[in-house]
Parts: structure tokens; C-alpha cells; sequence
């Protein structure tokens, strides 16, 4: 019996529900269910899980809870059948010097996949320290001798909230830190949503396993299978702006029938993620069937973005009767309108040629 | 005197640095020092009004809810906005899912671990099918020869006690309750968009109107939590409690509880503090036999403490006066602090000029001291007293034992009284009430503030606004009150530091007694 055979009969699963969890991470990943039987194999082939090392710096561990929340596969079988997680300190048995301990043990043997929650403080250096070392201590032994690094959230990506002005401590993001520090950032990805949505980190990780490669990633290091398209573009809301349907007021009849959010200060149309299309919690929701986007994959969104409930600047909203055509332009327009950041988003993807492969992504997806 | 530095914490949310003096196998003098400043407060400033709530909600990613309620009912009241009883209501709502979700993830992935040996599951006689399943699960991963995040436990201390057969069972119940407080958290997205960090709850109530269907899903889902609540927490908690009646003799602390208060009860549309389900209340001085409760003015009562912080000092000052200044005089990496001066990021706060301990443990003890028959909590911890043969002993729960009861006991009581707010929610949308959200008032200015407990115990917010625009914010976190550094001019112990005070310690390589007094706050 192989490994995957024992594991699968350990937790009472057919073969048919393994496969089932595997189409459901391909589909993630957008590959396609044919893709399935690859990651199976690829799972099953492996001999060892790949070890993890998850360090939680400037954070609110708030992307650790959000991956406890994954589903399919869930975070259980994430710990115990798909990676080895050496260190984390939210749910490692040990503390102290024997946490210490296992960190050291996976560090020195390298080739592990590093998780980073949470910013750097690179200007207090001392606002941020774990066993009488600073993030920037850290940072520095863990990051080279690692296969892989997935900054998961906006902290670790960009700094997020904390990095927001005045960035009392200095707080950076895992791009600008290994930029910074002369690292090869061809082995980051980043996760930008605050917090992590576990889809993107549960596809990254097979991704990787199955493949030994990194997915394509635009200028910020972001998968553009998760990050290449707008939330305006696949809202479940978005027939409501065409027509020009927008609520005009939160808890009013118009948000009770789901009308466009637009005027009460979506982040929609300037924020790149897959939010509509793979949803939070086990795809229960998703920001907009609860209250505005207000653009949480961006860098540097609660100073750019902000004045949340108030609409996006620069932009002509479509009147009563189909507008179809014009919305698309009133995204790039936007783009110019709301900051240099999104502008040169559009300017790299389109430098690099991805705007259109964003757009073979779209229809493989809808193939599935 | 041999000292103990235990620097990761683990198991906890943030970041924890502790030291221990031990004489004689008993802790003599403790530490507690945070390790993470971020300046959140200096943030907030000089942001709109409205969105406040945005930001203070990370200030913690496994208690958003709170966080963002206090901030919501702290701008409502600066800004002068009543909001509709609907809003009260799916705030209550997103509250519950909130404890739901984290009080099932502390007991088994936080604080379970201090309890249960793993490893001994394997040599359990499994009882059941589904025990054989999950004793398999955990044999293909112990063959694996990668323990991963368990090899770092102390499994062979002599403090475990369990017996194989409930080792098994609660390791069972461990893998299970990831689920299930994924659950909770998914019954908290349905109204809140995600977990964490929701997106309904600006000030003036709540943005969405709910649909039949969100509300179905909602309750269909607390029901599977209610049910693992009901015939596997509580009934582990009693199994496993005789095997450590010792830890109802440890981490007793100053013995003075506070709770600001939680969820809506009786009075629904005023939503008075000391009418909450939990309500408000300090009690002083519970070791030398004051269970009084006394009432609590948050303009008299709280003061914050600057003079064990690597913040700039502004000692024994109101929340409305506190800044966030830091000023790092430690050793580089927060080595080691014990006697130094200054040797925390967090602040010290007191009420009424003592340390108080706050957490499950002083909510239940206000529900019982306050609302008496009337409430549910007074038969429940009067009969689980009675269980454990401790009838009418309610000082036997001011201990490690006690925090875990309470936390666990707390949770079923809210399990329950979120499906009562689910009726009324439907009772209210019947009678034709589709009133959720009060308009924003334009440019408001004034001061505004907030107390309503996070899981974790007392979260209160203090904010003022000129013109529209956030001038001043004040946090007090749980943890602002539990790991409080060294504070007032006498340099009290914090409520940690001081329940640590006493804890016995086996082996100075493996402190797990230390892990358990600490855990017992769900820091």
C-alpha cells in the first residue's frame, strides 16, 4: 500500500473523494478538472511532505485563521497529509527554546517552503522580535535558504495597515524587504488579500508541488491566475452597474435587491482579485454580499483607497439602459484616475504582454 | 535562582516573550512582555470618520467582531447616531458566530495541547469505528517520521495524566473542532461577508439587509456548532477535569475581575451595559471574600499606565489622553528583561487603581453575581460545581481550572442565545422592521466610546472626532489588562504576572505548568 493509499484509508476516503478534492484545487488553480489526476499522482508520488516554516511577524494572525477556515482540502488534512509544518508558532506543540529548536533543525536543512505572515519592521527594528531576535534577524536566515517564499496577506505583500501613514515602525512587505536586501525574488509569491484567502495559498502550494514551479506572477510577484482580473469584472453585482442600478443608501431596499455598490464606495473597479469567483470560508461569501470591496489585494490601499464609503473619483457612471461597451474603458480610465500603483499595474501587464493571457485564463475558467 | 524564558509563546494570538524565576520548583517572580508594536492608534488619526472600523478591526485577526463593534458604537456615539434594533441585532449576531468560532479553536488547538498527549492516543483501545479511523490517521502520520508541529511538544512530562482512551477521544475531538470552528466562522461570513475581517458593520448599523436564505444558512450552521458544543466540549471538559484538580489550585492571581460586558439581553433597544446577557461589572478583592459588584465609570475608573512600556511616559492617564509614542530602550531582539525599568511594548491599565483580570472567567461570574435565577449561567455553574463536588464553591473557580470552565460553560450559554437572536431577528422582519442602518451624519465632531468584551475578555475603544475626521483613538485590548507589564508608582505585577506567581515547574527544559497558567487567559 502507497502512501497515499494508507492516508486515504486513515481518514475513510474513497479514492472518488480524493480525486473530487483534487478537481476542486485544479478548478482553483484554473487548470481544469483533467488536471485532477496529475496533482493526485504528484500527491501520491511524493514521498516526504514538503516541509513548511510559517513565521508571524507585524500581523493579527488573522491569515493564519483564515487558512484554519480552508475547505477541500481542509486544514486539517493541509497539516497532516499534504506539507509538514515545522514551525508555526499558533499551533506548534512546543514553546521556547524546543520551538526554537525545530526551526533551527529545518532551517540548516534548507529547501523548505517559508510562509510569511506579516511585515518586517525595518524601522523599529525592535517592534517586532521572537526568541531575542528581530523580524530583520530573522528574515535574513530564513529567506536564503529557502526553496520557496509565500508572502501570504497584505502585511507580508506590502505592510498593509500598519505600513499605512505615518508607518510608525518602518513596516515593509516581503517584495521591497528582499529587494532590498539584494534577495532573488523569483522565489516570492505573494498573496495580497487581507486576509490570505487559503484558496490562493492551498493552489500555490500544489502548484508548486505538482509542477516545481512558481505560477506566473505580475510586477508584485502575485499569481495572475488569482490576481490578473478586476473584482468589477466577475462581481455578482456588476449586471447592476451596466444597467446603471446602484444603491443609493446602505440597509435600503436597493442593497436588499443587490444593486451595484459603486456609489457607496466600492473598490471594485481598481482591484485586482479573484474574490467574486473563488469567495472566503469555504466559499461562503465574499466582501460584496456584505458591504463594499475596499480593495484590500492593493499595495498601499488604505492610503490610496481610502475615504471607503465615498465612490472612487474620476469615473462616469453608466446611466439607465446598457452600457456595456463603456464600462470596460471606465476600468482602464480609472486606472489612470486612482494612482500611479494601478496605473502601472495595467502598464506592466500589458508591457509584458499579460492582458491578453489574463484573458485565456478567463475562458479556461469558464470551460470548468 | 534558576530563571525560565519562554520566548516564542506559543500557542497564543500576538506575540509573547516570559520570564520565570523558580525556587524551590515553584514559580517566585514572573515577566510578562509583549514583542510586537505596530502603532495602530497613531494610524487611525487624521483618517475619515466612517472608516475607522476598517482599520481597528486588524488590530486583531482572530477578534475582528469586537473590535469592529467597539469601534462602530464609539463613532455612533461621538457622532450622536441611534442605531435601529435590527443593527444591534446582527451586530449580536456576528458576535456569536465570532465566540463560536474562537472559543472551540482555544480549547482544543490553544490551550487543549497543554493537556493531551498525542503520542499516548496510539496505544488507546479505541472504542468506536470513528475512534479506530482517527487513531489510524494519527498512526500514518506518526510513521511518517514528520511530527512536524507536534514534535516540539513535551510529551513525556509527568503533568500529563490522561489516560490513553480520553487522549484518543479529545485528539479526535481536536481534529474535529478545526472544522467545526471553521464552521462558526462560515455561519459569521454569511452575514459578514468573511472571517476574518467582515465588511458590515459601519457606523449607523449594518450595511446589507438579510435574505431568508442567509439566515437559514446562518442558523443551520450554529446548530452544528451548538451540537458539538453540547455532546463533546462540555462532556470532554468534564472528563478530563478530575484528572487535573490540581490546576484548580494554580494561577489564582490579584483576584479582582472586570468585564465592560457582551451581547444584548433584556433591553434590547437601550442596550444598557449592566443589562447585558453578559454584563457589566468589578469585583474587587474576590480572594479576601468581596463578591460584590460594583458598578464601573469609564471616565473615573480607567486609567493607562506608561511606566513599564517602551512607550513615552504619561503615567496613570485616561484613555481620551493616551498616545502611542514608542521609545525602545530594551536589549536588541528582547532578550532578556527581567529588572529592567521598561521591558514591554504593551501598557498597563488599571480600574479603580487595581490590576484587574479580565476574560470568560469575570463575565461569568457578573452574569452569576448580577442577573442570579434569572439568567441561565447561575444554574449551570451552580450544578457544575455540584459535579465535581465543589457545591456552592464558587472561589474554587479563581484558578487555571476555573478560566477553562468558565470559557467552556460561557460558550454553550452563547450557543443557545444566538438561536434567540436569530428569532427575534425573524420576528422583527415579519412585523414589517426592514430598518438596518441609520444614515451618516455629515462632518460630526465629539467624543465617543465603546466598551464590549472581546472573547478574550474586556475590549473597550475611546475616540474623538473634529470635523468628520478621526482626531484621537484610544485601545484597551484584553490583553492591555491581562499582560500588563509592572504599573502604578508601587509597580504591582500585572494579572498574569501575578497568577503565574505560585505555578509549580517540574523541569525547567519543559514548562509546561507555565504554558497551562498561561493558556488558562487565552492570550
Amino acid at each position: 500500500m502507497n502512501r497515499l493509499e494508507k492516508a486515504l484509508e486513515a481518514h475513510d476516503l474513497s479514492r472518488r473523494d480524493f480525486l473530487k478534492g483534487c478537481a476542486a484545487l485544479a478548478a482553483a488553480m484554473g487548470l481544469g478538472s483533467s488536471f485532477a489526476p496529475n496533482i493526485a499522482r504528484a500527491l501520491a508520488q511524493a514521498a516526504e511532505r514538503p516541509p513548511v516554516v510559517w513565521v508571524t511577524w507585524q500581523e493579527c494572525l488573522g491569515c493564519t485563521e483564515s487558512v484554519t477556515k480552508s475547505r477541500n482540502p481542509d486544514f486539517v488534512s493541509l497539516v497532516l497529509d499534504l506539507v509538514s509544518v515545522e514551525y508555526h508558532e499558533a499551533i506548534m506543540a512546543g514553546a521556547g527554546e524546543s520551538a526554537h529548536q525545530s526551526l533551527q533543525k529545518t532551517v540548516s536543512a534548507g529547501g523548505y517552503v517559508l510562509v510569511v505572515e506579516g511585515s518586517v519592521a525595518t524601522g523599529i527594528e525592535n517592534a517586532m522580535t521572537v526568541g531575542g531576535r528581530t523580524s530583520v534577524d530573522i528574515a535574513r536566515e530564513v529567506i536564503p535558504a529557502a526553496a520557496l517564499v509565500i508572502a501570504i496577506g497584505n502585511c507580508a505583500a506590502f505592510g498593509n495597515v500598519q505600513a499605512a501613514y505615518p508607518n510608525p515602525t518602518g513596516a515593509v512587505g516581503m517584495l521591497e524587504f528582499m529587494e532590498s536586501e539584494g534577495m532573488d525574488t523569483e522565489k516570492l509569491v505573494q498573496l495580497t488579500t487581507c486576509p490570505v484567502n487559503p484558496v490562493h495559498l492551498t493552489s500555490t502550494i500544489t502548484y508548486f508541488l505538482t509542477r516545481g514551479a512558481l505560477p506566473e506572477t505580475d510586477h508584485w510577484r502575485r499569481p495572475l491566475v488569482h490576481f490578473g482580473k478586476k473584482v468589477h469584472d466577475m462581481c455578482e453585482r456588476r449586471a447592476h452597474f451596466d444597467e446603471g442600478r446602484f444603491v443609493e443608501q446602505l440597509g435600503s431596499e436597493a442593497e436588499f435587491n443587490r444593486y451595484c455598490l459603486y456609489k457607496m464606495g466600492c473598490r471594485g473597479p481598481s482591484t485586482f482579485a479573484d474574490c467574486p469567483q473563488v469567495l472566503f470560508n469555504g466559499r461562503t461569501s465574499w466582501c460584496v454580499q456584505a458591504g463594499q470591496c475596499i480593495g484590500c489585494a492593493e499595495k498601499d490601499f488604505w492610503d490610496e483607497l481610502i475615504d471607503f464609503y465615498q465612490p472612487l473619483p474620476g469615473i462616469a457612471i453608466p446611466g439607465v439602459g446598457g452600457i456595456r461597451a463603456d464600462a470596460d474603458t471606465i476600468g482602464i480610465g480609472l486606472a489612470a484616475a486612482t494612482g500611479a500603483a494601478i496605473a502601472a499595474h495595467f502598464a506592466v501587464s500589458a508591457a509584458r504582454g499579460r492582458l491578453g493571457k489574463t484573458q485565456e485564463v478567463v475562458e479556461k475558467e469558464e470551460e470548468v | 535562582m534558576p530563571k525560565i524564558i519562554i520566548d516564542p509563546v506559543t500557542r497564543i494570538e500576538g506575540h509573547l516573550h516570559v520570564e520565570v524565576e523558580v525556587e524551590n520548583g515553584v514559580v517566585k517572580d514572573a515577566w510578562t512582555c509583549s514583542t510586537l508594536f505596530r502603532g495602530m492608534e497613531t494610524i487611525v488619526e487624521g483618517r475619515p470618520w466612517y472608516d475607522a472600523q476598517h482599520y481597528t478591526e486588524r488590530i486583531c485577526g482572530v477578534c475582528p467582531a469586537p473590535h469592529g463593534h467597539n469601534s462602530a458604537f464609539a463613532l455612533e456615539d461621538a457622532a450622536g447616531v441611534n442605531i435601529p434594533v435590527n443593527g444591534r441585532l446582527m451586530r449580536n449576531l456576528l458576535e456569536c458566530g465570532q465566540l463560536l468560532h474562537d472559543h472551540v479553536l482555544w480549547f482544543y488547538v490553544l490551550n487543549g495541547l497543554d493537556y493531551v498527549n498525542v503520542p499516548s492516543a496510539l496505544g488507546a483501545k479505541a472504542s468506536s469505528e470513528e475512534l479506530q479511523t482517527v487513531q489510524r490517521r494519527l498512526q500514518v502520520f506518526v510513521d511518517s517520521g514528520q511530527l512536524g508541529f507536534l514534535e516540539s511538544g513535551y510529551w513525556d512530562h509527568p503533568a500529563y495524566t490522561l489516560p490513553p482512551e480520553l487522549n484518543l477521544q479529545l485528539a479526535a475531538h481536536y481534529l474535529e473542532s478545526v472544522s467545526i470552528q471553521a464552521t462558526a466562522s462560515e455561519a459569521f461570513a454569511v452575514f459578514g461577508g468573511k472571517f476574518p475581517h467582515h465588511m458590515s458593520t459601519p457606523p449607523g448599523g449594518w450595511s446589507s439587509v438579510p435574505h431568508e436564505e442567509q439566515i437559514n444558512r446562518y442558523a443551520f450552521k450554529v446548530r452544528e456548532v451548538k451540537d458539538f458544543i453540547d455532546n463533546k466540549m462540555v462532556p470532554d471538559l468534564l472528563a478530563i477535569a478530575p484528572y487535573y484538580l490540581d490546576q484548580a489550585s494554580i494561577g489564582q492571581g490579584h483576584g479582582n475581575y472586570f468585564s465592560w460586558g457582551v451581547l444584548d439581553w433584556n433591553d434590547l433597544e437601550e442596550g444598557r451595559p449592566e443589562n447585558r446577557f453578559f454584563p457589566q461589572g468589578a469585583i474587587i478583592g474576590a480572594l479576601e471574600g468581596n463578591l460584590e459588584v460594583q458598578p464601573v465609570n469609564q471616565l473615573e475608573d480607567v486609567l493607562v499606565w506608561y511606566n513599564s512600556t517602551w512607550q513615552e511616559p504619561f503615567n496613570g492617564v485616561h484613555p481620551y489622553e493616551a498616545k502611542q509614542r514608542p521609545d525602545f530602550t530594551g536589549p536588541h531582539g528582547i532578550t532578556e528583561v527581567a529588572g529592567l525599568d521598561r521591558y514591554a511594548w504593551d501598557r498597563s491599565s488599571t480600574l479603580k487603581g487595581v490590576p484587574c483580570e479580565v476574560g470568560p472567567l469575570a463575565e461569568m461570574l457578573m452574569a452569576y453575581l448580577v442577573h442570579g435565577d434569572s439568567h441561565p449561567a447561575k444554574q449551570m455553574v451552580d450544578s457544575t460545581l455540584a459535579a465535581v463536588g465543589q457545591a456552592g464553591n464558587v472561589p474554587v473557580l479563581f484558578s487555571n481550572l476555573g478560566r477553562i470552565a468558565a470559557r467552556t460553560l460561557k460558550i454553550q450559554l452563547v450557543a443557545d442565545q444566538t438561536l434567540a437572536y436569530v428569532e427575534a431577528l425573524r420576528e422583527n422582519m415579519k412585523n414589517g422592521d426592514l430598518d438596518f442602518f441609520a444614515p451618516f451624519p455629515d462632518s460630526p465632531s465629539g467624543r465617543g466610546f465603546s466598551g464590549w468584551d472581546a472573547p478574550r475578555g474586556s475590549l473597550a475603544h475611546w475616540v474623538e472626532l473634529d470635523g468628520g475626521v478621526v482626531s484621537h483613538y484610544s485601545v484597551i485590548t484584553p490583553s492591555g489588562w491581562n499582560f500588563s507589564p509592572r504599573m502604578t508608582s508601587d509597580r504591582i505585577r500585572g494579572p498574569v504576572e501575578e497568577a503565574l506567581v505560585g505555578t509549580p515547574v517540574a523541569d525547567p527544559e519543559r514548562p509546561l505548568e507555565v504554558l497551562r497558567t498561561l493558556h488558562s487567559f487565552d492570550p
